[in-house]
């Protein structure tokens, strides 16, 4: 708690909120969730809680908060990692190379390791090179899908099952289901106001569970209490926030920045290789997007970790509900007005007036365009992550604060 | 003296070549490397991928590809030169080609204004695009990467779905409706070959030299320049540097809309999901590649453009084309860096000089460095 607390207070500016409070996150989870079931009771969306989407919004929501959370190791350390969709590219091909016939757990490290391998090649580049940490990552962006399709067609278009655009199958990795599960159910079909809604919350979550979901959770929670709780962690942000600064403390923040830039592509990679698992084999193409999504999850998250995998199970859970229903869709547009709504009440007390009209104005819009229409389009759907983090930007971009020297080029005793 | 004069540019032009030698070099190096070890001989390959572009036909797809390639970097490279990064071209020039497309099919007739039409329906649309970034930019001080990244999805999707509200089923593929013959823009026979160079070459051509004049001989040039450069500078000399961004912004997504223009105008007369896509981001490469200059970027876009077609001809002798993209991917990485260190020894060199004028007390020029590198 003491570590963290240094870089913190440095900086003492008048009006800066405090850490958010556990409290403050509890009533405004509650608050998210009646009024999610509110929206589900009103609309008959009923897919908008059922254990089914929450289930499949988990399993999207991994691979992305995944990258995400490669973003944040990366950016913490003040190295942008645009190069995560790459990453990932290379983990869902290692995942698919040994998965085939080593099991899923060898693809999932197989897959790690050439995420971190394109880590090192970004962090070869903008570490020690100093090239621009966009340019390096539009480079990885290039290379990485052309070299799996390319050792694609040299090793699984020989093998048995496999394709010139796909491997053979991988086998699952376990899944879990809780013995109270189908009680659950029982209690989720009928449709009472917030009671079966949070059944179908826990169904969701204690049925069929993946043990990669779990390696996931294990991963977010380790990573942040290493870059919060630890020394080492400490160390490691102050690269991201002043490097000069740490480089005079005695902190070799070139070291530091490679350790990050590796731990970035290794889980990006991991979130490649949960891809590849949950499809149960490698295809080209399959990561589509999801790197910039991990990417859209950090800022929405604010660079934080557990902001961060709300933003990927939001994302994730968009994701899912677009697949299953589009009643549930058409509902989120009523979620999206409130949203808005609340923005602009915060915003208007804050004094952004003309920021609160603006949301004011889009809430409205989307309130509109709830009542005129019947359903949203497919096409559209796809594209909600994107449109929220621009709106995120866009509305609320004073609550966001990335590291200070994030994205700047570090050369050893060049601070003036 | 005289010649030793003359000798300072030469070293300085040598430089200059040679980060983008060596990186076409380590780039041979490292595809030979990844052909071995998939069992592929390299000079085959190599080989095979010449022998293609010397082709007729072939020829004047790359001609071809190589214009569009060259309009993607000349949008980029005008956020370049103010620091901004256009990531976002992609969207913005596959909205603007079916804006284009979708107008261009709704005319007839009108003679060359239909293109004219055309044309500036695909600069508004681009533009507009790229303005959300620039507006969010300057007042809302949100990165223009993360919003261009953003934008560029969000186009895919909005794409989509303008395709099937505006388009018209064609089998099993969704078209815009045809553009007329008189929207059309008539191309250039090459002998040998049925295939025709797209006349939009001649606006490829025009654009490079209005880019290189505005960009070194106007006033505004000189501001979008050295608002990149130092930007406290330029605010102190009265550079509206708000306005600025949302200019070049716009400018850049102006330019951006033409890039699916070529291949629209000039083949396919209408858009449609089978349109190219990727163009932004090997803008973004072949930008960087030829370092934001007009003949750069011409040499870096027929490089690029080389080597993504004639690895169409490697499938015939069992090598997957993918190594065209691995080649292409090191290239850019390996400039890059190239570039840094030629920097960096253009820095040791020039301290030397000045160190060497110190020492001697008379200001001599040396060319070449006798003494070993001492300043760091």
């Amino acid at each position: 708690m003491t570590t963290s607390t240094v870089t913190e207070t440095v900086t003492p500016a008048p009006r800066r909120f405090s850490r958010t409070s556990p409290s403050l996150l509890l009533v405004v989870a509650l608050g998210a969730f009646l009024v999610l079931s509110a929206v589900r009771t009103l609309t008959g969306g009923y897919d908008l809680t059922s254990s089914g989407t929450v289930a499949a919004g988990l399993s999207a929501a991994v691979p992305i908060g995944l990258a995400g959370l490669g973003g944040l190791w990366a950016e913490r350390s003040g190295v942008v990692n645009i190069g995560l969709e790459g990453m990932m590219i290379l983990g869902t091909w290692g995942c698919g190379f040994l998965g085939y016939n080593h099991g899923a757990w060898a693809g999932l490290v197989f897959g790690t390791l050439l995420g971190a391998a394109g880590g090192l090649i970004h962090a070869i580049a903008t570490v020690t090179f100093g090239v621009d940490h966009i340019i390096s990552g539009v480079a990885i962006n290039i290379i990485a899908p052309g070299l799996a399709l390319y050792l694609t067609k040299v090793t699984f278009a020989h093998y048995e099952g496999g394709g010139q655009k796909q491997s053979p199958p991988i086998n699952d990795a376990k899944a879990i289901t809780l013995p109270f599960s189908h009680w659950l159910h029982t209690i989720e079909d009928k449709h009472w106001f917030a009671v079966s809604d949070l059944a179908g919350l826990i169904g969701g979550v204690a049925t069929r569970l993946s043990l990669v979901t779990l390696l996931a959770v294990v991963v977010l929670v380790v990573s942040g209490w290493i870059l919060w709780r630890t020394a080492f962690g400490l160390r490691l942000r102050s690269c991201g926030e002043a490097p000069y600064a740490a480089e005079s403390l005695g902190v070799n923040v070139y070291k530091y920045k490679y350790i990050a830039v590796v731990v970035s592509g290794a889980m990006a990679g991991l979130g490649g290789s949960a891809l590849a698992i949950s499809a149960h084999q490698f295809r080209d193409g399959q990561t589509g997007g999801r790197g910039f999504i991990g990417l859209a999850a950090l800022i929405f998250g604010n660079w934080r970790p557990g902001s961060l995998a709300a933003g990927a199970g939001l994302f994730g859970y968009t994701d899912a509900i677009q697949l299953r229903s589009s009643a549930a869709v058409h509902a989120l547009l009523l979620l999206m007005a409130i949203a808005l709504a609340l923005i602009a009440l915060w915003q208007w007390r804050t004094g952004q007036r003309a920021i609160a009209v603006v949301a004011l104005v889009i809430a409205v819009l989307s309130v509109l365009w709830f009542a005129d229409t019947k359903k949203v389009p497919d096409e559209l759907v796809g594209t909600t992550p994107y449109v929220v983090t621009i709106l995120v930007l866009a509305l609320a971009s004073q609550r966001l604060r990335m590291p200070k020297a994030d994205g700047k080029v570090y050369r050893r005793g060049e601070g003036h | 003296m005289n010649r030793l004069r003359q000798r300072y540019p030469l070293r300085s032009v040598l430089l200059g070549f040679a980060a983008p030698i060596g990186a076409i070099l380590f780039a041979a190096l490292a595809s030979s490397v990844i052909l071995s070890l998939g069992g592929h001989s390299p000079g085959d390959v190599f080989q095979t991928m010449f022998k293609q572009a010397g082709k007729p036909t072939p020829f004047v797809d790359m001609v071809n590809q190589a214009m569009v390639y060259y309009l993607s970097a000349v949008a980029v490279s005008i956020g370049f030169r103010m620091n901004l990064f256009n990531i976002g071209v992609e969207g913005q020039y596959s909205l603007a080609a079916l804006g284009a497309a979708y107008v261009g099919g709704q005319l007839t007739g009108g003679g060359p204004l239909h293109i004219v039409a055309e044309v500036v329906v695909a600069v508004l649309v681009g533009a507009a695009w790229a303005g959300i970034a620039g507006v969010l930019k300057v007042y809302r001080g949100v990165s223009e990467v993360i919003s261009t990244i953003m934008l560029n999805a969000i186009a895919v999707g909005l794409g989509s779905y303008l395709l099937h509200k505006l388009g018209q089923s064609s089998g099993n593929n969704i078209q815009t409706k045809p553009i007329s013959s008189s929207g059309q823009f008539p191309g250039i026979s090459y002998s040998g070959t049925q295939s025709k160079i797209f006349g939009f070459l001649i606006v490829a051509v025009v654009l490079g030299f209005a880019y290189w004049f505005i960009a070194s001989r106007t006033r505004f040039g000189f501001r979008i320049r050295a608002t990149g450069l130092n930007e406290e500078a330029a605010v102190a000399s009265g550079v509206n540097v708000k306005r600025m961004t949302l200019v070049a912004m716009l400018l850049s997504g102006g330019v951006a809309g033409l890039v699916g223009l070529p291949e629209l105008l000039g083949q396919t007369h209408t858009f449609s999901q089978t349109a190219q896509s990727g163009l932004g981001f090997a803008g973004i490469a072949i930008a960087l590649l030829g370092r934001n200059s007009p003949i750069g970027m011409a040499l870096a876009a027929v490089l690029w453009s080389f080597l993504g077609k004639s690895a169409n001809q490697l499938d015939f002798i069992g090598v997957p084309r993918e190594i065209a993209a691995i080649m292409q991917g090191v290239i850019l990485l390996s400039v890059v860096i190239a570039y840094e260190l030629v920097r960096r020894y253009r820095l040791v060199l020039q301290q030397k000089d000045v160190a060497a004028q110190l020492a001697t007390g008379e200001p001599t020029e040396r060319a070449e460095p006798s003494a070993p590198v001492v300043t760091a």
